[in-house]
């Protein structure tokens, strides 16, 4: 048996390319494809100035993702803390430009693309807990003092996200975090309590809120009460939405869209321009696409021999589908606007980058899903 | 042992939590999908109509206003080119800012940003609003190059009303204006920027028609407001041309004439068709004030000045007809056999009735005289002791049979009914009894009489076009109201045609005849001869201290001297052209209102409308 794994652990590249789980590669390449066609029409029929660029970030990200996928996930196992901590690093470093720069800023400038530490670090987050929860077992779950280090993993990250302030970033970290608790077998009594207490903390909330923020949660609940202001782009969305009907406006006829109604079109609101030109069949299509990645994810998880594998692997995918649901509920209406990409199609190197990174972690988990990962 | 059973617990927890996760994965997406399905299928309907209601404005276009051109086809009113800026509020997020960098481009007055400020308030947000018009090509280009700092602003290519002819058509034609809260009645063009609508005169009368209908235009708009496309146009309808009997050239030269005097209007009319040739009133002003927002100290102005400027006096203007009404009182007489043509009276400057003393004009008076004689000096006497005989009754049947006392049905709305009183009015208007002495003023036109110019013209052509009926028209075909149809005549009327050759020998004889009234203002021609009576119009009571001190009546104040009166009709043999004159405060008939009449008389028989143009 232990020749066995030591047999896997030193598979031939070549064996490794094969095992490649190249049905998500298919899904991943089908999405993104939707992405180009959707950025093709948001500048009206142009590769310019989003599709081509897009285009050329996917071909270096899929790149990379292949890379990682290729490696060893043992390495990636040793490289969970120093990874965890560069992120940590690169948010305090973005704080402190942001002071500096007099403003909020969310990114660094490298170049060739402006990287977002808040988006690498939900990656490196789900590393670490996966990491941490390797080691335990069911027993160390149920105690209290065990799930301290997890809290404090999630809450590092969360508050340097609150203090850019992005309360929609540090919102995901959370729920990617809990939902890391969740699969590593902490008591379902935690997720009853943190609830009760999170609805408890609802009007305490309220009570300090300032106007505005009030108003925002007004608007979300009636945007039609405010349609040129607040509710302005949910209203423009959901008109956008509807009008698609179930056969859409076809391809490059979304008048929303084409004419500037629809708002952000080509970043957090583009699914609303596909299902717009898609209409109904396209809009379904894509959900069904993303069904699918949920289910490799899932797949890879529960055929992952070690346990930072399996958490590493359905982590990664229920961030990802936290992601598609936290877009499409918000541009459908269903939770306010809080400005959140969806992965592999919107404009956006960053997200596109952390998403690609996601999977080459995932990958590397179901091609070594035999590899020994030491406790 | 106890390991690897922990190990597969392990193992079937992470599993079970996983099928929940998935679980709840894939509750979501179906979540996402029914709401997606919701939207786009049953509510899709709606949002489809939202969509389009966001994407295509309609666009009202605006139909031409019909041309107005007098009878050779001259233009009296035309449409010219007129480039206008035009703000919609709902495009414009904040309409003041807007308009403030307006202002950095072209000129604009803070009255006029107020103005529009305030129509913004009371009508929809997406109506647009005219913030300015009548702008030079430079000023267009300007705000063109502009417009992406200008929200809500665009400019437009609209049409403004031009009168060529300016003061001369000032009251016949009118003048189109803004619409007002109350005009605005079922037609949508009215709610289009700065549409105008007739305000006065034929402008006014056959607005609908000239107006024409709307057309329309769906366009596709992107989220700025900017057009992208025009999905569907149906055009604009244009109103209908109007063609008036007027002689504009002829318009004009009346009009100049009149504005010789202080306060005058004149009509000059067919004597046989009743087609007006010439209608004015003076002082005018010029309508094309009118059409692009009048300034306020010229509205002021015109308000406030006694002559009336803004008042059409030939048709709206009622005056005591004075002795131009002494041919009727003496018809009235002939009809009724209480007198025959060879009848005498003897004058003498004193005419006594019970207790009561009535005066002819001249001192002294005119010794015998004869029907004719007395109209052509317009002896006093002579109508006084006559219409004793007759009475009053009979004098107000005769009067209105040639057309006063009531409207004549022409085609101004503005016309007015004057005044022919009889015994049963005076008991209906104050319930008293009418007394003789009342008759005695009315035979020689004063008194309770009133006519406006249009009247005393329709009368003078009823007297000399051998009895027939006519009445005034300005437009022929299916908008006349009182057109004489080609090879119809005018009802004969019933009257004595030796009575009517009588009276018009005494008109021929005022002015032809060396004692005569008028007869300083004779034509020598005998081909363009005219004939008429002068008449003047008490506007109060000369005082037995005026009368006994001898003042005259032009050292009175303008506004207590006498109404100058004239109607005349030319050629002598046949006539062809009437015209009535009336110079308010002119003194006399025959010292302001005569010569008036000469040289309309003289001008029409040159130009000789009568022959070409428009039948009439």
């Amino acid at each position: 048996m232990n020749s066995a794994i030591t047999l896997h652990s030193e598979q031939s590249l070549l064996y490794k390319i094969k095992h490649i789980n190249w049905g998500l590669v298919a899904l991943i390449l089908a999405i993104s494809g939707i992405g180009f066609a959707a950025l093709y029409s948001a500048a009206g029929g142009n590769f310019s100035p989003w599709a081509s660029k897009q285009m050329v970030r996917f071909g270096v990200g899929l790149v990379g993702m292949f890379a990682i996928a290729l490696i060893d996930i043992k390495w990636w196992f040793r490289l969970v803390w120093p990874c965890y901590f560069l992120g940590l690093f690169l948010l305090v470093v973005v704080e402190i430009m942001g002071q500096v720069g007099m403003g909020a800023q969310r990114w660094i400038n490298l170049g060739f693309m402006q990287l977002q530490p808040s988006e690498v670090m939900k990656v490196a987050v789900v590393m670490a807990l996966a990491r941490y929860f390797h080691a335990a077992t069911v027993e160390d779950m149920r105690r209290i003092y065990f799930l301290i280090i997890p809290a404090l993993i999630i809450m590092a990250p969360v508050s340097l996200v609150l203090l850019q302030p992005d309360l929609g970033t540090s919102l995901m970290i959370i729920m990617a975090g809990a939902s890391m608790l969740f699969m590593a077998g902490a008591s379902i009594w935690l997720f009853i309590i943190g609830g009760v207490a999170v609805l408890a903390a609802i009007p305490i909330a309220w009570h300090f809120m300032h106007d505005y923020q009030k108003q925002r949660v007004m608007t979300f609940l009636d945007p039609e009460s405010d349609p040129l202001g607040a509710g302005y782009h949910i209203t423009q969305s959901k008109i956008a939405l509807g009008s698609g009907g179930i056969e859409g406006r076809g391809f490059l006829e979304g008048t929303q869209s084409r004419l500037n109604f629809l708002p952000e079109k080509q970043t957090d609101f583009i699914f609303t321009l596909w299902a717009e030109e898609q209409g109904l069949m396209g809009g379904l299509l894509l959900l069904f696409l993303f069904g699918l990645v949920f289910f490799y994810g899932a797949l890879i998880a529960m055929r992952c021999r070690h346990h930072f594998g399996k958490y590493l692997a359905l982590g990664l995918s229920v961030n990802f589908s936290l992601y598609v649901f936290i877009n499409i509920a918000m541009v459908m209406g269903l939770i306010p606007v809080v400005g959140a990409p969806l992965p592999l199609i919107s404009y956006g190197g960053t997200s596109m980058l952390a998403t690609l990174i996601g999977f080459g972690l995932m990958m590397s988990c179901s091609i070594h899903h035999d590899s020994k990962v030491s406790r | 042992m106890s390991f690897i059973k922990k190990e597969k617990d392990h193992e079937k927890l992470f599993t079970r939590r996983a099928v929940i996760i998935g679980g709840v994965q894939a509750g979501i997406l179906g979540v996402l999908g029914t709401r997606l399905a919701w939207l786009q299928v049953s509510q899709g309907e709606k949002y489809r109509t939202l969509s389009d209601k966001n994407r295509i404005n309609i666009k009202m276009l605006a139909p031409s206003r019909g041309q107005i051109v007098d009878r050779f086809g001259v233009p009296l009113a035309i449409n010219s080119q007129n480039f206008r800026v035009l703000v919609v509020p709902e495009q414009a997020r904040d309409l003041e800012q807007s308009l403030r960098s307006l202002q950095n481009h072209i000129e604009i007055s803070e009255d006029q940003i107020q103005d529009v400020l305030k129509t913004a308030k009371k009508t929809a947000k997406f109506v647009p609003i005219e913030v300015k018009d009548d702008l030079e090509w430079e000023d267009v280009a300007t705000i063109e190059v502009n417009l992406p700092d200008l929200p809500g602003l665009s400019t437009d290519s609209g049409e403004r009303r031009l009168y060529p002819f300016g003061e001369a058509t000032a009251h016949v034609i009118g003048y189109v204006g803004a619409v007002n809260k109350n005009e605005i009645g079922d037609d949508p063009v009215l709610s289009l920027p700065g549409f105008k609508i007739g305000k006065t005169g034929v402008e006014k009368r056959f607005d609908l028609e000239m107006r024409g209908k709307k057309g329309s235009a769906q366009v596709e708009v992107n989220v700025a407001g900017r057009e992208v496309r025009e999905l569907k146009t149906q055009g604009s309808h244009s109103g209908r041309r109007i063609e008036l009997t007027l002689d504009g050239e002829f318009q004009r030269f009346t009009q100049s004439v009149l504005a010789r005097e202080r306060s005058a209007s004149a009509v000059v009319m067919d004597a046989h068709t009743g087609a007006i040739y010439a209608l004015a009133s003076s002082p005018a002003f010029d309508p094309n004030l009118f059409t692009s927002g009048l300034p306020a100290d010229v509205w002021e102005e015109l308000l406030a000045n006694p002559a009336h400027p803004l008042t059409n006096k030939a048709i709206a203007g009622q005056y005591p007809p004075a002795s131009t009404f002494k041919m009727i009182t003496a018809l009235a007489g002939l009809q009724d056999g209480k007198i025959n043509s060879k009848r005498v009276s003897h004058c003498t400057g004193r005419y006594e009735y019970g207790k009561d003393k009535f005066h002819c004009w001249k001192r002294g008076g005119h010794g015998w005289v004869g029907l004719s004689q007395a109209l052509a000096v317009s002896c006093d006497t002579y109508f006084y002791e006559l219409a004793t005989e007759v009475g009053i009754d009979k004098i107000a049947e005769t009067a209105r049979m040639f057309g006063l006392g009531d409207k004549l049905g022409f085609e101004l709305k503005e016309e007015r009914p004057g005044l022919v009183p009889d015994k049963n009015w005076k008991l209906g208007h104050n319930g008293k009894v009418w007394r003789p002495g009342e008759t005695i003023v009315a035979s020689i036109g004063q008194g309770y009489l009133l006519a406006t110019p249009l009247q005393l013209a329709v009368m003078t052509a009823r007297l000399v076009n051998g009895g027939y009926a006519v009445k005034p028209w300005m437009t022929d075909g299916e908008l006349a109201t009182n057109e004489l149809r080609e090879g119809d005549k005018w009802p004969k009327m019933d009257i004595n045609p030796a009575h009517l050759k009588k009276v018009k020998q005494g008109m021929d004889r005022a002015v032809n005849h060396e004692k005569g009234t008028a007869y300083g203002s004779r034509i020598e021609n005998p081909d363009t001869a005219f004939g008429g009576k002068t008449g003047t119009g008490q506007v109060q009571r000369i005082t037995m201290s005026q009368r006994l001190a001898g003042i005259k009546n032009e050292d009175l104040a303008w506004k207590q001297r006498h109404h100058a009166l004239f109607v005349g009709y030319a050629p002598l043999k046949n006539p062809q052209y009437v015209c009535a004159v009336v110079v308010e405060h002119g003194v006399g008939g025959s010292k302001t209102a005569a010569p008036i009449a000469r040289d309309l008389l003289s001008e029409v028989q040159k130009r000789n409308p009568r022959s070409q143009g428009l039948k009439g």
